[in-house]
């Protein structure tokens, strides 16, 4: 116990020295956790915003039916599996249907695809009941979201044609009228689509009692592959997948700015230590007269090293955990063209710190404190008494 | 006094490269001490007192000969041995005092003791005896910043003397203090060779120094030049001074 209690002492005998380190190492410290934070925070944002918008539970889709690709609409679509249906009766599914369509809003042609839904459904957290809403005349309801809304020039209340191809392949048209332009972070539920009841696509399109798949609701057990009739089930984590792997891409500029903080922080405390050696040579010369070893000697600035690194760790923690809890609960803004970067993440930015998180970076940090504090102190290993009494490097 | 002597060197020789050439330190030093001796190595800079002093410090090793302090052979010590012996046997006192700058007087007098093991109570009880005995014991809180040079010294000789070592080497001790500082220190250390039966050898060039020493060994050019007793011989001698 006498090294970490003299490693202490000489540590907090440094004073300003000692401090100014302190505050740089936190500082990278709080950065780290902060940058980390924001993409992990970007991360589970854009899960909850899509889970709650487009995937729910986990969707069943017809055997035919690629979101990705609008050649399959034309046959992505039958009739509810019975088992679905009743679970969709009882308030725990949602079926949608999708088929493509074409609206003329101010003489231009925009393709969309029409997305029938029931407007009582409360699986999924897009505004529907608008769509119930009762209104004169034959006008087919439609739910838009904003980015198609600035794609259309269509506001709530305007009138569109809205054109589709119906069951048997006979193209119809009929006007739509806007009920609402939704506000969603979610482009896939919103981007080149238009929503309409239900029951009022199947009747159109001709395919009563069809959808081309069946939202879940989050948390129920998914019925038996046997009762699904054919339609495959998507879970969340099939949904995610490309979510998390752009996240993973993204990650790496997120890891360079890691890595130059760290870097930085680092260098501090090397250069610390490397003026620490040169200048303590007669103070080492004097331990070495007493009696320690050169081993113990290495051994204490090392730890001298290392104690500021924890120290930092405390100083981070004084002031980081208000800072970044302040940031967590009000958010980060974000520009406004943030749709470009294709996350579904709002306008402003909810950053989230993991337990992993803070013990990950703070062990990561203490480690590299320990490895640059250790590396100068192998010149001690090479340094005669004789010198280091004289104030001399061997 | 012992009949086995506390040190003994035997033809020491210590050279040094000086680009392509060596030059010898020390270049055949047979010399012995025993215990409770008051002696001093004196001569002109460059004579070789500071490195034999190292070297039966065990700070430093020979380039041939032998040198025994205590039984235990310099020149073939490893560095953890050379500290062990260091540590329990011999104390230093530095021409620069060598306090640590960010402890206490306390502390960097209780530093000595550090590695002994000795339990809070008892190192307490040996670093306020000790600071007693340079009449400091009222400074144990203040840092060395805060000393003045007598007072300094003081303070590296109560560290010095805290383990109550065997030995004490001390460098030109009084080389940065006063004329009456000097006395004081001196007055001191002949007061604790005399009660704790400690030796002390020291390398000086000071008049002042020398009237305090029972035993002057001269050296010139590394080779013992003279070895004069004060009053009474009370041991073995130093052979090997120059021809």
């Amino acid at each position: 116990m006498i090294i970490p209690k003299l490693a202490l002492k000489n540590v907090l005998g440094a004073g300003l020295r000692t401090w100014l380190n302190v505050f740089v190492l936190s500082l990278s410290f709080v950065l780290i956790i902060f940058s980390q934070g924001l993409l992990h925070g970007m991360n589970k944002q854009a899960e909850e915003a899509m889970i709650a918008s487009e995937i729910g539970g986990g969707q069943y889709q017809h055997p035919a039916y690629d979101a990705y690709d609008p050649l399959t609409l034309k046959d992505g679509h039958g009739p509810v599996p019975a088992a679905l249906a009743a679970r969709a009766d009882a308030g725990a599914a949602a079926p949608v249907l999708v088929i493509q369509g074409t609206i003329y809003p101010q003489g231009r042609l925009i393709a969309v695809q029409v997305k029938g839904i029931d407007p009582a459904q409360t699986i999924l957290n897009i505004p529907t009941a608008f769509l119930a809403a009762p209104r004169g005349g034959d006008e087919i309801p439609v739910l838009i979201g904003e980015r198609m809304a600035d794609l259309s020039g269509l506001r709530a209340g305007d009138t569109v044609t809205l054109q589709w191809r119906d069951a048997h392949g006979t193209f119809d048209a009929r006007d739509a009228v806007v009920v609402q332009v939704m506000k969603t972070s979610v482009q896939s539920v919103d981007r080149g689509q238009v929503w309409v009841p239900l029951d009022r696509l199947r009747e159109l399109a001709g395919m009563p009692g069809e959808a081309s798949f069946v939202v879940l609701a989050q948390g129920g057990a998914r019925p038996g592959d046997a009762d699904a009739a054919g339609w495959r089930f998507r879970g969340q984590d099939d949904f995610l997948a490309d979510i998390r792997a752009m996240v993973e891409s993204k990650s790496v500029g997120s890891s360079i700015f890691y890595a130059i903080l760290l870097a930085l922080a680092m260098l501090a405390i090397f250069d610390t230590q490397v003026l620490a050696i040169f200048h303590r040579r007669r103070e080492m010369g004097t331990m070495m007269a007493l009696g320690f070893t050169r081993a113990k000697i290495i051994g204490l600035f090392t730890l001298e090293g290392l104690l500021n690194g924890v120290l930092a760790a405390l100083v981070a923690a004084a002031y980081g955990i208000p800072l970044l809890s302040w940031i967590a609960r009000t958010g980060w803004a974000l520009p406004g063209d943030t749709d470009s970067y294709g996350f579904a993440i709002g306008e402003r930015l909810f950053p989230s710190y993991s337990v992993g998180l803070v013990a990950g970076t703070t062990l990561l940090v203490l480690l590299a404190t320990a490895v640059v504090s250790f590396l100068p102190t192998r010149r001690i290993a090479r340094l005669r008494p004789t010198d280091a009494l004289r104030g001399r490097m061997t | 006094m012992t009949d086995t002597p506390l040190i003994v060197t035997t033809d020491l020789t210590k050279t040094y490269p000086m680009g392509l050439s060596t030059i010898a330190a020390l270049a055949g030093v047979n010399l012995s001490f025993e215990k409770g001796e008051f002696a001093g190595l004196v001569g002109p800079s460059g004579s070789g007192k500071t490195t034999l002093l190292n070297i039966i410090g065990s700070l430093d090793a020979p380039s041939s000969g032998s040198a025994s302090v205590m039984g235990h052979r310099i020149e073939s010590l490893t560095h953890k041995e050379a500290a062990r012996l260091r540590n329990r046997h011999i104390g230093f006192i530095f021409q620069t005092f060598n306090l640590l700058p960010v402890y206490t007087v306390y502390e960097n007098v209780e530093f000595a003791l550090l590695l002994l093991g000795l339990p809070p109570a008892e190192r307490r009880r040996k670093v306020m005896a000790a600071l007693e005995w340079v009449h400091l014991a009222d400074r144990a809180k203040s840092k060395p910043a805060q000393l003045s040079g007598g007072q300094s010294q003081r303070v590296a000789i109560a560290r010095a003397i805290v383990k109550e070592p065997d030995i004490i080497l001390a460098d030109e001790p009084t080389a940065n203090l006063d004329a009456e500082n000097s006395h004081n220190i001196l007055q001191t250390m002949a007061g604790l060779n005399a009660e704790l039966q400690t030796t002390f050898i020291f390398a000086t060039h000071d008049f002042k120094v020398m009237q305090y020493l029972r035993r002057t060994i001269m050296l010139v050019d590394g080779l013992v030049d003279a070895d004069q007793w004060a009053d009474s011989r009370p041991g073995a001698g130093g052979s090997g001074g120059r021809p």
